[in-house]
């Protein structure tokens, strides 16, 4: 079953087609990935379907039931939904340890006054700082951490929010060696454990090990869908990819 | 001895308006430029309700309180609609309109005239009416707004105000409803400012529009600058430099009524000066 699907999924920024009458579907426990050359709308679709932007029009449909024309970003949570940005938003001047708490919380104003955080909050932080390495910088500021750190603070505050669906956009792009094996294991291990993720990404080897289901984009369009190996070798998908 | 019992009274004054600011524009992040308008609202309800209605000052401390809170929340709905510079000229506008209805509605007001005979606190046989017992009043005052902005600092709702400091936009996909959050903060934060209208209102036992006009506003948002955005301590620390440093200049040298003037003249250098070498001001923790 879907956890989320597009129906005819349309948003334009004067002029530009962003997303163009999508329709797609994500399957749960999967790892789907969508590819397409800069530009052809991966990232306006996840802002889409995270409520960071107004949809233009089509529908969204969560868990086969809920449809929404527009979704509110402050209640993607309660779909369990969560994402990474491809610009790494982090709270620049925030300790490390504050960056993770803040998603593990309360989220109600009274409650959230009477709370600072519980022993389970600290434990879970603890937890996933360490499952990235970035237990030991817990006390400094997201500001001062490399890029690479960055982008694993990023991936810790996902896994802390529990979510059943993640999407990430290029969560591997810059990344070293060592770093990108420790996001590929998670990717992995969050498979195992029956998450379901949306993946967007430009590395053709990682989507082929990665990805169950792979949907190409073209110009806010559906160009081709399908098992990795079949749609990668389509020859108007490497030319897509690789211009005219 | 009296002058110096005098400025404490005012630092305090102060310490209370710049916490209740720093809820708003150091740990939200929202560079707002009316606290006069809520200061102003705090000093003319208690004014108004001692006045012409022989209420006590404890009682019209909270009125005022109650008052200013709820022209917050009304006022902070619309002001949540706009970003950045427009928030931040928003608020200068709601300055004004706040203004001119301290200058205009002189039904109730008296408008230019002000409001004098404002009596001093007193509760339970208790006399607040020398300077000194007042400045052990405005003390306690500046302690408990202290306590209660410390309290909100350390909470999860402190570091969650901080997020959305940082980046409201990310911090709503996590699940916070932004917007409930920028309010209860607004309303505590007019509430404490009206205390300190209270405060100032009975301490000159006269109040007119003037006191509360944009450039006090701007005064008041120098002192949380410069005692450093989102530092409790910075606020009061601010307070005191600004309030007593034009008195400084007194003692090294300057004829009072120049030293008067320089009050403008040094919290306006001092800025300039402090956001060239230290933008996060004396004790902050966060950079505008
Ligand atoms: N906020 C925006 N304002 C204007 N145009 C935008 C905005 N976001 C994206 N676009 C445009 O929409 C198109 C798709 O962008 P994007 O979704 O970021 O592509 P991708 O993530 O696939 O590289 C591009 O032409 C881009 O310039
Ligand atoms: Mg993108």
């Amino acid at each position: 079953m879907p956890i989320i699907e597009t129906k005819h999924l349309y948003k334009h920024f004067d002029g530009v087609r962003a997303v163009d009458h999508l329709s797609v579907a994500f399957e749960k426990g999967q790892i789907t990935s969508v590819v397409g050359p800069n530009g052809s709308g991966k990232s306006t679709l996840v802002n889409l379907l995270t409520g960071m932007i107004p949809v233009d029009g089509g529908e969204i449909v969560v868990a086969g039931s809920v449809r929404f024309t527009k979704i509110k970003s402050h209640e993607v949570k309660d779909y369990g939904i969560t994402r990474t940005f491809q610009d790494v938003r982090l709270f620049e001047q925030m300790p490390v340890l504050d960056n993770v708490l803040v998603v593990l919380t309360e989220r109600g104003v009274f409650a959230s006054l009477f709370e600072k955080h519980s022993p389970y909050h600290l434990e879970k932080a603890e937890e996933v700082l360490r499952r990235v390495g970035l237990w030991g910088k817990r006390h400094e500021l997201a500001l001062g951490l490399s890029y690479g750190q960055r982008k694993l603070l990023e991936i810790a505050r996902v896994l802390a929010t529990d979510a059943d669906t993640i999407l990430l956009d290029e969560p591997f792009a810059g990344l070293f060696p060592e770093m990108l094996k420790v996001v590929v294991d998670i990717c992995k291990e969050l498979k195992v454990k029956g998450k379901t993720l949306i993946l967007i990404e430009h590395n053709m080897d990682l989507i082929r090990e990665l990805s169950d289901h792979i949907y190409v984009l073209d110009a806010g369009k559906l160009l081709a869908e399908g098992k990795p190996q079949s749609v990668l070798a389509r020859r108007d998908v490497i030319e897509a990819y690789l211009g005219e | 001895m009296p002058y110096v019992i005098h400025l404490l009274i005012m630092v305090s004054i102060y310490s209370i308006l710049a916490l209740s600011l720093n809820l708003v524009v150091g740990f939200t992040g929202l560079v707002f430029v009316a606290a006069a308008a809520f200061f102003g609202i705090g000093a003319y309800v208690t004014a108004i309700v001692m006045t012409s209605f022989g209420f006590n000052f404890f009682l019209a401390c909270i009125v005022g309180a109650l008052f200013s809170a709820l022209i917050a929340f009304a006022i902070g709905a619309v002001l949540s609609k706009f970003r950045g510079d427009y928030y931040t000229l928003a608020s200068v506008g709601f300055n004004i309109i706040i203004y001119s209805v301290f200058l205009n509605w002189q039904t109730v007001t008296r408008g230019p005239l002000g409001i004098p005979g404002i009596p001093r606190p007193s509760i339970f046989g208790l006399s607040f009416s020398d300077n000194f017992s007042f400045l052990i009043l405005a003390s306690l005052l500046v302690i408990l707004v202290f306590l209660a902005c410390r309290f909100i600092e350390q909470s999860s709702f402190g570091r969650v105000l901080r997020a959305i400091r940082e980046d409201e936009k990310a911090v709503s996909v996590f699940g916070y409803e932004v917007l409930y959050f920028k309010l209860a903060t607004f309303v505590v934060a007019a509430a404490f400012s009206a205390f300190a209208g209270s405060l100032y209102a009975s301490y000159i036992t006269f109040i007119d529009p003037s006191t509360f006009f944009v450039n006090e506003s701007i005064f008041i948002l120098a002192v949380v600058i410069l005692g450093g955005l989102a530092s409790n301590r910075g606020a009061v620390l601010g307070a005191a430099v600004l309030v007593l440093l034009p008195e400084a200049l007194r003692f090294v040298g300057f004829p009072p009524d120049i030293a008067a003037q320089m009050r403008q003249v040094v919290y306006g250098l001092l800025l300039v000066i402090l956001m060239m070498y230290r933008p996060q001001g004396l004790m902050g923790e966060y950079k505008l």
